[in-house]
């Protein structure tokens, strides 16, 4: 709606100004492009100087930042977690036995049982595949619609734009949550249609960023030059302008994983989530908050700890992936 | 400045009409029609059929949104069977506690935040700018029901100080302050975060800017430039933070209400999705939707008033 400050994206991290960008030229992609091999230059005085790849030097950027790299490590040990879990620690995540229901933590069952019966430690690990597939195939099909919607809405201008993006000021000025509540009561849940329904509401402030982005780098002198040379209007926008785009992009669909486990989480709570026996890290949780005056701390803190751990351990990951992005920015 | 204001009421009453065409073509391409939802899985084709005509879903759907947007403008939204009520009436009942919720927890959350994101900027990256980073960080990152049963549990559970359930609050057998206060505290906490940052942020750049030299040159003191200049104009910017985090703050309300039990909208609006109820879908959308519309653009307003380089651009 408004133009003056930079949108939310959902993710408080975007709010944050700390580094203050010093101009200079953006970057040719950011986080690394293909090379991945040092790049042998010739110098001066003729001799071969071995010169970091972008890759390997937005590498080195990111591992000066032990938090960013210790989460990392988090969401690597999450989702072995989730999806090796399962396979050394066998429990019946199928059927329900309800003389099973509510036990407390022993030796047969480490975190307990659910108010179903069913193992909690295997539950949990179950809840967070679909968790994890839900935030991470969100993040990647927002950003790719969003990107490429952006890209085209910049590319034919004038009309064209103003109506694509008056449709993304609409859809933003819906409460998201409420918005993810129509679209799933319209159809029966399964994984993939939340994935959809989550990915309608997140696409947006990528678009959005991705057009504001790309206008800026309209007047840059390489754009102009290609420009001047004769490039078609298509080939400036695809060859020079997304490229470019690229690092902003990536920070900004690392912190759309984080955005989607949240609101995954919440329609979870709602009822809306995948069907039983499939669950998810929010509908354990609310199985936990049902039981909330028993004293069965063992359906809640685990879940809920779970939720904040990935969303923490995402939301600083994508800090450090800024980092990288805005630091080469001011190198140049 | 007329010119600025024109400009982004024409903008606003666009974005309305959008949200509008968009959510009533959502509904009416649902899968087995409105008349199914309302008539049940048993009845027969005959009497699908009368209900269509007799509410005119066999008219074509441009003729039946203009129809519609007509009886919206006048202030009728339909009739919800399930409820047995019109649904202007439900929003009337609704919507103030809602309004009230979220209110309270906007002013609560900029109270703390603004003087909180002041000292941050003002000690950025000392160890106490780090702890309270870090917590907001942590309450960022609870999903709010989560944040809620935390409080629940400590505030309720543990010290029996507040109730955890606010069914009864703006009826006709309770109006107790007290059913409010979990609610408003939720939804608080869980959006503090972002004005905190974004002030945090503000602080940081006004202290860089040539206005604080050349007020400490004239001689004043540290906490005159920090309180006279530096936190007015980090405050301006903070103003726009309003009109922007008003969907995630109303968002956060569809969730709290269900948890607290707290009769408003978002509690309307879940149990409309639950039974189906479109009509009062379809109403609940278009009035958070018209709130975030009508904040952003007063917030806009707001800025503009403040600040004075944005009338002139």
């Amino acid at each position: 709606m408004s133009e003056f400050p930079p949108p939310l994206t959902g993710a408080v991290v975007e709010a944050e100004k700390d580094v203050r960008f010093l101009g200079g030229d953006p970057t040719a992609a950011a986080l690394g492009m293909s090379i991945d091999v040092a790049v042998e230059q010739v110098s001066d005085a003729g001799e071969v100087v071995r010169v970091a790849s972008p890759l390997r030097e937005a590498f080195a950027i990111f591992a000066e930042n032990k938090l960013a790299v210790a989460s990392a490590v988090v969401l690597v040990v999450l989702v072995a977690f989730c999806f090796i879990g399962p396979l050394l620690y066998h429990t019946n995540q199928i059927a329900s036995s309800l003389i099973y229901a509510n036990r407390p933590p022993s030796a047969r069952f480490p975190l307990g049982t659910t108010p179903n019966g069913r193992d909690e430690l295997g539950r949990l690990m179950v809840g967070g595949q679909s968790t994890l597939e839900v935030g991470f195939a969100v993040a990647v099909l927002a950003t790719t619609f969003g990107l490429v919607y952006g890209l085209v809405a910049g590319y034919f201008g004038g009309f064209v734009d103003a109506v694509l993006m008056r449709i993304v000021d609409a859809l933003l000025s819906i409460p998201f949550l409420f918005f993810v509540v129509l679209l799933a009561s319209l159809v029966i849940p399964n994984l993939f249609l939340i994935i959809l329904v989550i990915t309608a509401v997140s696409w947006l402030s990528t678009a959005r960023l991705v057009r504001g982005e790309a206008l800026s780098l309209r007047t840059r002198d390489y754009v102009l030059a290609s420009e001047a040379f004769g490039a078609r209007k298509s080939r400036v926008q695809f060859r020079h302008i997304a490229p470019n785009l690229l690092g902003v992009v990536i920070v900004n669909g690392t912190l759309k994983v984080a955005d989607a486990v949240l609101i995954f989480a919440s329609i979870g709570y709602l009822g809306l989530s995948v069907p039983p026996p499939a669950t998810s890290w929010g509908v354990i949780l609310t199985g936990g908050i049902n039981n909330l005056f028993d004293g069965y701390w063992w359906q809640l803190w685990p879940a809920g700890s779970l939720i904040v751990i990935t969303v923490l351990a995402v939301a600083v990951l994508g800090d450090g992936m800024r980092d990288v992005v805005e630091r080469r920015l001011q190198k140049r | 400045m007329i010119g600025y204001v024109l400009r982004r009421l024409v903008q606003s009453v666009i974005v309305t009409v959008l949200v509008s065409v968009i959510v009533f073509i959502l509904l009416h391409t649902l899968p087995g029609g409105l008349v199914r939802a309302q008539l049940g899985p048993r009845a027969s084709q005959l009497a699908v059929h009368n209900l269509a005509v007799q509410e005119g879903l066999t008219k074509p759907l441009p003729v039946q949104y203009v129809i519609w947007a007509w009886h919206a403008l006048q202030g009728n939204l339909g009739y919800s069977y399930k409820m047995n009520q019109t649904v202007g009436s439900l929003l009337g009942e609704y919507v103030p506690r809602t309004m009230l919720l979220v209110g309270a927890a906007i002013l609560l959350a900029v109270a703390i935040a603004v003087p909180m994101g002041l000292w941050q900027g003002k000690r950025r990256n000392k160890a106490d700018d780090h702890v309270l980073t870090g917590t907001m960080m942590a309450l960022y990152s609870m999903p709010s029901f989560f944040l809620g049963v935390i409080l629940i549990v400590l505030l309720n559970i543990q010290f029996h100080i507040f109730p955890s359930n606010a069914q009864n609050y703006g009826t006709s057998t309770s109006t107790d302050i007290a059913d409010l206060v979990l609610p408003v505290l939720t939804l608080c906490l869980g959006n503090v975060t972002y004005f905190s940052r974004y002030m945090r942020s503000a602080t940081i750049d006004n202290l860089l800017e040539d206005y604080v030299r050349t007020a400490y040159a004239k001689g004043a003191s540290p906490n005159r430039v920090l309180f006279r200049h530096v936190l007015r104009n980090s405050i301006t910017s903070t103003v726009t933070m309003l009109g922007l985090t008003l969907p995630y703050v109303i968002s956060g309300s569809l969730v709290i209400e269900a948890l607290f039990d707290f009769p408003g909208a978002g509690l309307l609006f879940w149990n409309a999705a639950q039974t189906r109820d479109y009509p009062i879908l379809l109403g609940v959308i278009l009035v958070v939707t018209l709130a975030t519309i009508v904040g952003n653009f007063a917030a806009d307003l707001a800025y503009a008033a403040i600040d004075p380089r944005v009338r002139y651009t």
